[in-house]
């Protein structure tokens, strides 16, 4: 965790200068600093209000007021299992299961500790042609069974093993 | 120029410069109920309970609409009635109900308007559970169950203090207000003043109560308990028992006191003339020496922190005096204990006050002596108009008592301490003397209702420039005038809620203006009617230190110390760690202070610096968040070498001493 905090502080100072610390711009700032992190580290929303003048307070209030921020680490593979209602009678809980259990995931955790994947639930993807459908970063596959979706996350494991 | 009107439900009513309709409505002699709405706070618009019907425009919420010539407007529509009646509801869906057991019982403004309202009945269910109550602080406590969230303690905590401990988190049903990230109260920035406890229409915020506490030493047959009553007290209690604000009821609440069995009951008045005394002597010595001018106040505790938290640097310009509850909580467990030949340990020292942040000041662990605190018990006023009750006394009957000797003789100068520029004033009628001026009473350009006051004062040929604050937001504004040299003081009296003590956390939730400057006067008349109004005549003060407080003496027993608290209170953050053992270490203070003073500049140009020398391998940078070296930033440490004023230049000198030596 001190690394994943280590290296991007200079990037943290650099976006404030980029934003003359201006304090409307705080949610600007935020995003530039969630794309370096992948989440909003305490410490580093802590050296914000500090440096942009605002109480702490606020900004952990704008930073827990929009879902687009994340307070907590997430992984660099973030999977998103959709169970709106098209997803739900397609059976994607038993996608959410398939990997939890294949990324050892208890019922409270959500992201592994090798910081590798993030499980998320969403309402709706809009894909419900689809259906069941999940989303990996950016990448939407659909029409997924448990064994496709164990086989996905197997692939990912090995291309990253190879890094 | 035609003169502007409304209609409010068919009657005319000018508009003559009010910020809101609400305003405009109330001349018609009509309330509207608010939850959210406070002329000293800025308008926010969240309760909608001031909705009213305006003719071409529908509803609109009165707070936040302007008047304009021509409106007609109607406050009671069946429209209006049912959102009204349907807005309490659903507040009460998600608040706990338990009013008998409730703090803010009897004076709950989501109790009147429901009673007002005529809500006899909640339509919806409680669908989510409330939070855990906080206790952790030692002056306030917060209760989440209770919140309606309006926002009001988040506007009068950033607006008029400048803190901003709390704001709003998550949103939608999870909507909360809480501190920073949700951290327990007692941790947190907070300086304990309580306003948000003024402010808060429910129970949500509220005084730690300490009464089980007093009750049960007073139980205690071992156990002497002796009780202060601060100023500001005086003048407020009554109006819990049916006296106008200002109304002094320092005879009933002396013969109060005693029937509740304490057993000695002294006045913190006679503290403040000591802290005259002490303050004075000092403010001339740093005078006549010109060190560390302007010198502040130290009596208000909220304050006190406030300048421990953001003005570190200024710290040393503090009054090294205690306040007047500590020093008199010192002084009677010094001399009581003697005299009463008694332990310590057996004599209990209550203190009512009309503040919250006395309840945090009482703790700080500088004030006690092993276990045992110079203050065991701080109530505020509303918490002893509750004991009064409880034990069914009926106040308004009483025949009035006089306070014990010696600590329950004062002068007048004590006395207005309770209100902002009291201190002041008190202090500059004992230069005056010490200078031998004679005297100097009635300073009226010290008083007034300004939170922010400059007065030039001369006193024969010394000519003194004072600045009087309350609220610290206006404090604030003072002091960053003070730093940059724009503005230039020998004397700054700050107190953290707006016109002194007299408007404390503590006190009776009214923070009417009217009601403020009736209470002051209270103040000032007692002055009036005392027989002395400087501090150094008090006899019983002179017996005291002639006889008891050699110098020595009262530096132990009367003076403080302060620190600096870090605002961030984290670890140092590792920001690089080369794979190898690290030859250079730098670590990079980016507290408050050294921010302001360009750490963040000094911390790229020597990363950069560090990069283009090809050392990355070989240095380790950490960020730490106060070095406690606040007057002296930006600070810099080089392989445990602390540079104070760091430059760039001087940094990389040290560094190239350091490597050369590594080589």
């Amino acid at each position: 965790m001190e690394n994943a905090i280590a290296v991007k502080f200079d990037r943290v100072c650099q976006i404030l200068e980029q934003h003359q610390r201006d304090p409307h711009k705080l949610i600007p700032i935020l995003q530039e600093i969630q794309e370096e992190y992948q989440y909003l580290p305490e410490e580093i929303m802590t050296f914000v209000s500090t440096a942009l003048g605002l109480s702490t307070s606020q900004v952990y209030g704008v930073a827990t007021f929009y879902s687009h921020f994340t307070l907590s680490p997430k992984g660099k593979y973030v999977v998103k299992v959709c169970d709106g209602t098209a997803c739900h009678v397609k059976k994607s809980t038993s996608l959410i299961d398939a990997i939890a259990e294949e990324l050892g995931l208890s019922s409270s955790g959500k992201t592994t500790e090798d910081l590798l994947f993030t499980l998320e639930t969403v309402a709706c993807l809009g894909a419900c042609g689809l259906a069941p459908a999940i989303v990996i970063n950016e990448q939407v596959y659909g029409h997924m069974t448990p064994e496709s979706t164990v086989q996905l996350i197997k692939e990912i494991k090995a291309k990253e093993a190879q890094i | 120029m035609k003169k502007a009107y409304i209609t409010v439900d068919g009657i005319h009513v000018p508009i003559e410069g009010e910020k809101n309709l609400l305003e405009v409505i109330r001349k018609a002699n009509i309330e509207l109920p608010t939850f959210c709405y406070h002329s000293e706070i800025s308008v926010y618009g969240a309760c909608r309970m001031c909705m009213v019907d305006i003719e071409g425009r529908g509803l609109q919420p009165s707070c936040s609409t302007s008047a304009a010539d021509g409106m007609v407007v109607k406050t009671n529509t069946k429209e209006i009635r049912n959102l009204r009646k349907m807005i309490v509801e659903l507040m009460l869906a998600h608040h706990d109900q338990n009013c008998t057991t409730c703090p803010k019982s009897g004076e709950c403004r989501l109790q009147e308007i429901a009673q007002q309202l005529g809500v006899s009945k909640v339509r919806f269910k409680q669908i989510h559970d409330f939070a855990p109550l906080d206790d952790s602080s030692d002056a306030i406590v917060r209760d989440p169950s209770k919140c309606v969230l309006c926002g009001d303690c988040v506007r009068v905590c950033n607006e008029i203090q400048s803190v901003g401990v709390l704001d709003f988190a998550q949103r939608g049903f999870s909507s909360t207000v809480v501190a920073s990230f949700d951290k327990p109260f007692g941790t947190v920035e907070c300086v304990n003043c309580g306003q948000c406890i003024k402010v808060c229409p429910v129970g949500a915020l509220s005084p730690k109560s300490q009464i089980d506490g007093v009750w049960e030493a007073i139980h205690d047959p071992k156990k002497k308990v002796v009780v202060q009553i601060a100023p500001a007290v005086r003048v407020s209690l009554g109006e819990y028992f049916g006296y106008k604000p200002g109304a002094a009821t320092s005879g009933q609440i002396i013969t109060a006191l005693r029937m509740l069995g304490f057993d000695q009951i002294y006045d913190t008045a006679f503290a403040a003339d000591l802290t005259v005394l002490q303050e004075g002597d000092e403010f001339l010595e740093r005078y006549l020496k010109g060190q560390n001018l302007p010198q502040f106040t130290s009596c208000c505790p909220a304050w006190v922190k406030f300048a421990e938290q953001y003005y570190p640097d200024m710290l040393p310009n503090l009054s090294t005096c205690k306040s007047p509850q500590q020093m008199f909580g010192s002084l009677c467990k010094d001399q009581l204990t003697k005299i009463l030949d008694i332990e310590r340990e057996d004599l209990v020292v209550v203190s009512i006050m009309p503040c919250t942040a006395k309840k945090y000041e009482a703790k700080r662990p500088e004030f006690f002596e092993g276990d045992n605190p110079d203050v065991d018990f701080v109530l505020t006023t509303k918490e002893l108009s509750l004991m009064i009750k409880e034990q069914g006394i009926e106040f308004e009957k009483l025949e009035p008592g006089s306070y014990d000797m010696p600590f329950g003789f004062k002068t007048g100068a004590g006395v207005i301490f309770g209100n902002s520029g009291g201190v002041s004033e008190a202090v500059l009628r004992y230069a005056a003397a010490k200078l031998n001026h004679g005297k100097m009473l009635d300073v009226r350009e010290l008083r007034g209702p300004e939170s922010t006051r400059v007065a030039e004062i001369s006193i024969g040929d010394v000519s003194l420039r004072l600045g009087i604050v309350s609220g610290l937001a206006n404090a604030r504004r003072l002091i960053d005038k003070v730093r940059s040299g724009e503005e230039n003081f020998d004397l700054i009296e700050v107190m953290a809620c707006c016109g002194g003590c007299i408007n404390g956390g503590g006190q009776p939730t009214s923070s009417d203006q009217e009601h403020l400057s009736k209470r002051a006067k209270g103040l000032q008349d007692q002055d009036k009617m005392l027989q002395f109004h400087s501090s150094q005549e008090n006899p019983y003060l002179q017996e005291l230190m002639r006889e008891d407080l050699t110098e020595e003496k009262a530096h132990e027993l009367l003076h403080t110390f302060y620190q600096n608290r870090k605002r961030i209170t984290l670890d140092d953050i590792m920001i690089r760690r080369p794979e190898q053992e690290a030859e250079l270490s730098i670590k990079i203070c980016l507290g408050t202070s050294c921010f302001l003073r360009g750490a963040q500049t000094l911390y790229s140009q020597l990363t950069d610096y560090i990069t283009q020398n090809g050392l990355d391998e070989v240095t380790e940078i950490s960020a730490s968040f106060c070095n406690e070296l606040c007057q002296k930033g930006p600070v810099v440490t080089i392989n445990g070498k602390i540079l104070e004023h760091c430059t760039f230049e001087r940094a990389v000198q040290e560094l190239k001493k350091v490597k050369s030596f590594a080589h």
